[in-house]
């Protein structure tokens, strides 16, 4: 279905909405529903708009990042790239294979070992056992863990937790990254590892998205930057325009009365 | 450093393309086979690991269970029945595929809900891993079921063969089951509730602990159209009296296990893309 000009994009979104139907009293059980259609009573629902209409791409070997304020639709967006929300209307077209980073070590049981957790989450991102059995040695060696790696992961300390999902993320050869705010964990030397394997991922073609509340860490790490504000794209273009035009519309509602 | 040169190619994913939820979602689930296994494979690890006897627990387990089960019932109830012991221990062997295996799927969605909230995962895979791993259970508690069997002096016979075929048909029975209520649990908090209700009183309703023979009409002939029964009848039949059950009763209890999959398989996936949303 790949139209000509899709062949250098990684991530299409297309007039993307999500809509959230939010029951404006709690009612949760079979029975109040039951007895609620027997009296009548509607249950009301407000509308909740997470994303409106937002266009994104992502070109291949780009990174992109999502600069706005907590419940601008960031997380959404991301949940809609990472296929977890089906989007209520709109268009997302994807190519690759995805990682999310968005909470490193996602689906770690702490009954099993380091290596069955690779191996159980090397299957979340859809790779078969065989797959997994090649990477492990990679895996084992980047996190730095070959002394614990047959121990349960509830002896890990949440640095190693750390390292072993980032290990993983990273070693399955994503062609998408989505990054959410976590490279600021672990100590400095394996956070500098993080960078250059993401630097290594860049020069290979992968494409990243990455979201953080950190200025300076998106003007490092992106080659381009959206500002997400009440689920529109509110500005985008170099990094330094997206957190420009962010940063004024913060102090403009900062000064704001009220 | 990775791997490269052998990753698979890019996927492309269009929520533009129309798709049926119904064949879609099950092609995405042979797509996931190895999640299938590796969850099935926690659970049983997670399970029996932390135990000195491992996995041979999952064996030794059930037949202590068992010999409690005979030496207090058989003395309880005097049934005329053919090897009441026997008749008992099936029963609740396949019975326990259906309500562990129910039990586990009917929390399986909202357990797992910090997997496929993050990174898209088909969730169908989570209920057929309950499924999965209650069936697992079953095969390791066949074997003491077995040895016992030839204790209480019923010779081996060819019927043995027929085995497997009523315990797929309640693992396909349970899955269907299990698709509804899980499903139903993300939306309606009570569902769990209501599920311990019926369980119970759908124990008690199917001829386990007592023969159908003491049943009187109509409820005799209401029994013809309880699956579970029909499941637990057609494992009984070659195991303690070794003979086959009639082809109608095995095409009938056939057509109740795919039935329930087929239904239950629909409604999950017309209810799947707002999993995310709900959980």
């Amino acid at each position: 279905m790949a139209i000509a000009s899709e062949e250098n994009l990684a991530v299409r979104l297309t007039g993307v909405s999500v809509r959230y139907w939010v029951p404006t009293e709690p009612v949760s059980t079979l029975k109040e529903h039951v007895i609620r259609r027997f009296q009548g009573r509607k249950l009301v629902y407000r509308e909740l708009l997470a994303l409106d209409k937002l266009d994104v791409e992502l070109r291949h070997g780009e990174s992109l990042g999502v600069i706005g304020r907590n419940g601008a639709g960031k997380s959404t967006l991301l949940k809609v790239i990472a296929r977890v929300l089906q989007p209520t209307e709109g268009r997302v077209w994807i190519r690759g294979r995805i990682a999310p980073l968005i909470n490193l070590g996602a689906g770690f049981h702490p009954e099993l070992t380091g290596r069955e957790n690779i191996l159980l989450n090397g299957a979340i991102l859809g790779f078969s056992q065989q797959e997994m059995e090649r990477r492990m040695e990679g895996i084992v060696e980047f996190a730095e863990l070959s002394a614990f790696i047959d121990a349960p992961l509830r002896t890990y300390s949440s640095g190693m937790v750390v390292r072993l999902g980032f290990a993983v993320a990273s070693n399955v050869n994503p062609d998408i990254l989505i990054i959410d705010e976590v490279l600021g964990v672990g100590d400095e030397a394996f956070q500098k590892k993080c960078h250059t394997r993401m630097e290594m991922f860049r020069r290979q073609g992968a494409s990243i998205l990455f979201v953080s509340h950190s200025m300076n860490k998106i003007r490092e790490t992106c080659d381009r930057a959206v500002w997400i504000e009440d689920g529109r794209a509110a500005a985008s273009g170099t990094p330094d325009e997206a957190i420009q035009a962010y940063l004024s519309h913060l102090s403009k509602v900062q000064a704001a009365p009220g | 450093m990775p791997v490269s040169g052998n990753a698979p190619p890019p996927t492309v994913y269009d929520s533009g393309i129309r798709r049926i939820p119904f064949v879609f979602e099950f092609t995405e689930l042979l797509r996931y086979r190895s999640l299938l296994w590796n969850l099935i494979l926690r659970d049983l690890k997670v399970r029996y690991k932390r135990s000195f006897l491992g996995f041979l627990w999952a064996m030794v387990n059930p037949l202590l269970t068992m010999i409690v089960l005979i030496l207090v019932f058989t003395n309880i109830f005097r049934f005329d029945v053919n090897n009441y012991p026997i008749h008992l221990l099936s029963g609740l062997l396949v019975w326990q595929l259906f309500s562990r295996g129910t039990a586990s799927a009917i929390r399986s969605l909202l357990d797992n809900s910090y997997i496929y909230k993050q990174i898209y995962v088909p969730p169908g895979v989570f209920v057929a891993a309950s499924i999965g791993s209650a069936l697992i259970n079953l095969v390791f508690a066949l074997f003491p079921l077995l040895v016992l069997t030839l204790l209480t002096g019923v010779i081996p016979h060819w019927s043995w063969l027929f085995l497997p075929v009523p315990i797929l048909l309640t693992a396909i029975f349970s899955l269907g089951f299990g698709l509804v209520i899980s499903a139903l649990a993300v939306f309606f908090a009570d569902i769990q509730d209501i599920y311990e209700v019926g369980i119970n009183a759908y124990f008690y309703m199917t001829p386990i602990l007592y023969p159908v023979t003491i049943l009187q009409e109509p409820l005799a002939t209401l029994e013809g159209f309880n699956p579970m029964f029909q499941f637990i009848d057609i494992f009984r039949k070659p195991l303690i009296d070794g003979v086959l059950p009639p082809a109608g009763q095995f095409g009938v209890a056939a057509l109740m296990a795919l039935g329930m999959l087929l239904a239950g398989w629909y409604l999950f996936t017309r209810l799947s893309g707002q999993f995310a949303y709900r959980a």
